[in-house]
């Protein structure tokens, strides 16, 4: 089911954009912020050097839909897993949570099978992530 | 279970959601706030704006470290201009937050089209904060022109940050922005022209009439720290002179009128509108107006006046 513009206007989807680990590197997590917020989705962008409980309380304060994490370090096996993990210790299942960077595919499945709804790599357009964002946020 | 109940308990997740609810204007939001009404109105509320890049968030931040230092129970909610083509908006002011886990509640509110510098929520949040045991709000309006005011309705204290060399000093004698300072902050105050600004700001309030408070002018540099200490006693004393000085006011007095009013207005609205549809009269009147067959003051005497009229 999409979504009437009106919902869309007085709902607005809420996305976090956050960039966790060490890299020093965000000029993907602004494209795809930009993109979201063109959508209109009301995107909260936390910054570089973000720990897994800062994004994760951040998420629950602002009552966001989707989490998206941009990750260039490499560092994504330990550092999704563990948002996935406090998530779910705040009871935030309901939260659907994307990754973005360079990701090798294994691992991709990997995090898949932990819970991640997408993956995506370099050189993913921005309407995909965008089309994706809101069926998964509303409800899919 | 009651999210209201669960919110006085200061339960987080109950909270943020009872925002949404609020930012959504659901119904539901209306019982939520029925609930805590009477735990409402007793955190001092202390407005930050300013134009854009002044330094607004940064200053919240530094701001938040020291009332923390003091033990207060800190809030914020940041508001960011909406699109206004596509609504979406890009709420960044966390990233001048430092982390403080769940010690402080921190929520970023997109202004969806309402003007004034605040969200239309603004006054709820508030509530819905002060009912969570917070008693010490701040509040960061969007990057502010000159005629963003709404933030003096709603704090008890308005704080108003300029930074150097924004323009000549007459700048500082238009009305607006400038008016509504109770306390002002020249930021980024090692920049060349500072000096200056603080004298000009200073000139320009001592030729306002004599008040029961004067607003001071501070220097500060957020970035580093210095002045916060000053910018912070200077929001306590201005609380304390508002409560002692019935002339300088509290908010609870301003904001009460203007809550019924609100509240009555939007009430009155839904009614007439659905009474006007369900007598099929709605859709024809928007027409003659956007033909230009009739304006809308007498549009809406013509609707207000009821059936008889026609």
């Amino acid at each position: 089911m999409t979504e009437t513009s009106d919902a869309e206007a007085t709902r607005p989807i809420r996305v976090l954009v956050g960039k966790p680990g060490l890299d020093g590197h965000d000029r993907g997590a602004k494209v795809v912020a930009r993109a979201l917020r063109d959508a209109g989705m009301e995107v909260i962008y936390t910054g570089l050097h973000q720990t897994p409980e800062e994004i994760v309380e951040a998420a629950l304060q602002e009552d966001v839909d989707v989490v998206g994490l941009s990750i260039l370090s490499g560092a994504h096996n330990t550092l999704v897993p563990r948002v996935l993990e406090l998530l779910r210790q705040q009871g935030m299942e309901d939260v659907r949570v994307m990754v973005g960077g360079i990701v090798p595919e294994e691992d991709a499945a990997e995090l898949r099978r932990l819970g991640v709804v997408a993956v995506f790599g370099p050189g993913t357009e921005t309407e995909e992530i965008v089309r994706f964002t809101r069926s998964c946020a509303r409800g899919a | 279970m009651s999210l209201g109940k669960d919110i006085l308990q200061g339960d987080r997740r109950a909270l943020a959601r009872a925002l949404t609810l609020v930012e959504n204007q659901m119904p539901e939001a209306d019982e939520i706030v029925r609930e805590v009404f009477g735990h409402t109105g007793r955190a001092i509320v202390v407005g930050i704006t300013g134009a854009p890049g002044v330094g607004k968030s940064t200053l919240v931040d530094r701001l938040t470290g020291h009332f923390l230092s003091l033990g207060r129970q800190v809030g914020v909610l940041a508001v960011d201009p909406s699109s206004p083509f596509s609504g979406g908006a890009l709420l960044g002011d966390r990233v001048r937050m430092e982390g403080r886990g769940s010690v402080v509640f921190m929520r970023s509110l997109a202004a969806r089209g309402h003007l004034g510098g605040l969200a239309r929520a603004t006054p709820r949040a508030i509530q819905l904060l002060e009912a969570a045991g917070k008693d010490l709000i701040l509040l960061e309006t969007v990057g502010a022109g000159q005629s963003e005011v709404d933030v003096m309705g709603y704090a008890d204290t308005t704080v108003v940050v300029v930074v150097p060399g924004l323009g000549d000093d007459v700048q500082a004698f238009k009305a607006g922005i400038l008016e509504i300072g109770d306390v002002f902050v020249v930021n980024k105050a090692d920049r060349p022209g500072a000096d200056q600004t603080m004298r000009e700001l200073r000139q320009m309030l001592s030729l306002g009439p004599r008040k029961a408070w004067q607003p001071p002018v501070l220097a500060a540099k957020a970035q580093s720290g210095e002045g916060i200490e000053e910018i912070a006693a200077a929001v306590l004393q201005h609380k304390d002179s508002a409560e002692r000085n019935p002339e300088v006011g509290t908010r609870h007095v301003r904001e009460a009128e203007r809550f019924l009013r609100q509240a009555l207005a939007d009430q009155l609205v839904a009614h007439a509108v659905a009474r006007a549809k369900a007598a099929g009269r709605w859709e024809s009147l928007v027409e003659d107006v956007a033909r230009r067959r009739k304006d809308p003051v007498w549009a809406a005497k013509e609707l207000e006046g009821g059936e008889e009229r026609e």
